[in-house]
């Protein structure tokens, strides 16, 4: 039985870990073990290998052949493949296709849920405010109620201008 | 002031309560999160890590938590002390195996810690004993806020902050908690109970160990996902889980004692017959030897000792605080011997454990241990 990661050598390490209710299985060889971390317990889960491995060979087949690299860092899915880490915040964009079926298998789904920054946050509120705003303004152009869309209108200016403020601030 | 001097010895720190401390020995909260414009630590050239750690650091250092604290970039630590650290707990061993570039924050009190380029530009946890999370999760969101006022994330509405690892997505968030389980193990039920909890989406790992029995019978369980889920959401499911986890463990611990108590008593009196006695011996049994000792100073088997005792010497006796101790540089062999030493000292007042059986139901015996 060949390496699971270098397809060279024999492998000699065995590994099963239950991943979301299946069970998985990784043979590695000697060196690529002690690479991956596996020689030291605390640090290593069988998830984070085994959806590395996954996640570069669905990123080479999301670029089909063509070698994809991060503008940002540089990074490649070769380095991925390595590693199992990315290179930079950009590389999400970059490597979006091939990654977002991995973030589907190994989280509980692929839109965050929780904390935002709170500037990001304020910026949010406002950005949903003006939405509404310009929602009611067409609303009430369509009903020819001009006295209210003036109304509507001014309001969305003053809105404008504290989220241009937030950005640029 | 250098690392030792700062660190609270194992004797004070041993003896903090919390909470369910019988089976749950510790909690943590860990953050990931990195800068806006710099690439990850694991990819960046060394010039920009320094330059990463130059912008962090100070901004952590500033933070009123931490104030009186301990900072120090990793390049000034011996290879003995990072090692010293991560038998605290306090660094990962991935940190410790870090140089030039990166750096630690720790606050007086040792609950709160902050790595520098560890895979992640920050990873900060909140430390507490005993069971703690939403505690640990307060202190650390604190001190995240703080920091965003400082640092610009790097963030994405759709992803959320973004880590070098698509495995801490999101959140960036990793809730675990430390439990000791030596009745589950002694009763064989730990492989299922960790199956069923891994089956919830939970990670369950050895302290020092991979594989299911664990060393000194203690178990990490953390959360596994990070994505599409609130940070609070994740610690309830987690609690949940670790409440049932501590009915098991103690579930199991009446039902040996009732079915099988002279299997508990051999295993708990072997151990502190070779703990206090053996004139050799390996960090891993001495592990697996406390763990039992641990087991019956619960039981109530040895009366007047405390919990903390066996807590501390679990600290003391791995590789490198033994090493600590003594200038010259220790083989494992030289190790054995002065660990039992230190052992056979340590427990010289501890009497040996009482054994009460339980009243007789019936006179049937009980049944020698099965080797399966």
């Amino acid at each position: 039985m060949l390496c699971d990661i270098c397809k060279q050598n024999v492998a000699t390490v065995h590994l099963t870990q239950m991943v979301e209710g299946k069970t998985k299985k990784v043979d590695l060889c000697e060196t690529c073990s002690k690479d991956k971390g596996i020689d030291d317990p605390t640090g290593f889960s069988l998830a984070d290998l085994l959806l590395g491995l996954g996640a570069a060979q669905e990123m080479a087949q999301a670029s089909s052949g063509s070698e994809l690299k991060c503008p940002s860092c540089g990074f490649t899915q070769a380095d991925f493949k390595k590693s199992g880490r990315l290179g930079c915040a950009d590389c999400y964009t970059t490597f979006a296709e091939g990654l977002e079926g991995l973030l589907k298998s190994m989280h509980k789904g692929t839109k965050h849920a929780g904390k935002v920054p709170r500037v990001l946050q304020q910026n949010k509120s406002v950005t949903e405010k003006l939405n509404g705003l310009q929602k009611r303004l067409e609303k009430a152009i369509a009903e020819e109620d001009f006295e209210q869309a003036a109304t509507l209108r001014d309001e969305i200016k003053q809105v404008r201008e504290k989220l241009d403020s937030l950005t640029t601030g | 002031m250098n690392i030792h001097e700062f660190l609270i010895p194992p004797d004070q720190s041993c003896k903090r309560a919390g909470p369910h401390d019988r089976i749950v020995m510790s909690s943590r909260v860990r953050l990931a999160r990195n800068v806006k414009g710099m690439s990850f630590p694991g990819w960046a050239k060394k010039a920009d890590r320094l330059r990463a750690l130059e912008a962090i650091r100070p901004a952590v250092e500033a933070l009123g938590q931490l104030a009186g604290g301990f900072s120090e970039s990793m390049d000034n630590f011996s290879t003995l002390d990072k090692q010293i650290l991560v038998e605290r707990h306090l660094i990962s061993r991935e940190h410790a195996a870090k140089g030039v570039g990166s750096g630690l924050v720790v606050n007086r009190e040792e609950t709160l810690c902050v790595m520098i380029n560890e895979e992640d530009h920050l990873r900060m946890q909140a430390l507490r004993p005993g069971l703690q999370l939403r505690s640990a999760w307060l202190a650390i969101d604190q001190i995240d806020t703080a920091l965003e006022g400082k640092l610009e994330y790097a963030f994405s509405n759709e992803l959320g902050y973004l880590t070098a690892c698509p495995t801490n997505l999101g959140t960036g968030i990793r809730v675990s908690a430390m439990l000791h389980l030596p009745a589950l193990v002694l009763a064989e039920q730990i492989n299922q109970i960790i199956q069923a909890v891994n089956k919830l989406g939970l990670a369950v790992r050895g302290l020092y160990g991979e594989g299911t029995e664990a060393l000194g019978n203690v178990f990490q369980v953390s959360n596994q996902m990070t994505l599409g889920e609130a940070e609070t959401d994740i610690l309830e499911r987690l609690n949940k889980v670790l409440l049932q986890l501590i009915e098991h463990e103690e579930n199991a611990r009446s039902t040996l004692l009732e079915k099988k108590p002279k299997m508990i008593f051999n295993h708990i009196g072997r151990a502190y017959g070779i703990l206090a006695n053996a004139h050799s011996i390996s960090s891993k049994e001495t592990m697996n030897l406390l763990s039992l000792m641990r087991l019956g100073i619960d039981l109530a088997m040895f009366p007047g000792i405390e919990r903390w005792l066996v807590d501390e010497l679990f600290i003391l006796t791995q590789p490198a605080h033994l090493q600590k101790q003594f200038s010259d540089k220790l083989s494992a062999e030289e190790r054995d011997l002065l660990r039992a030493d230190m052992l056979r000292e340590r427990l010289r007042h501890v009497s040996r454990p009482v054994a009460k059986l339980p009243p007789p139901q019936g006179n049937k015996p009980d049944k020698p241990a099965s080797s399966s």
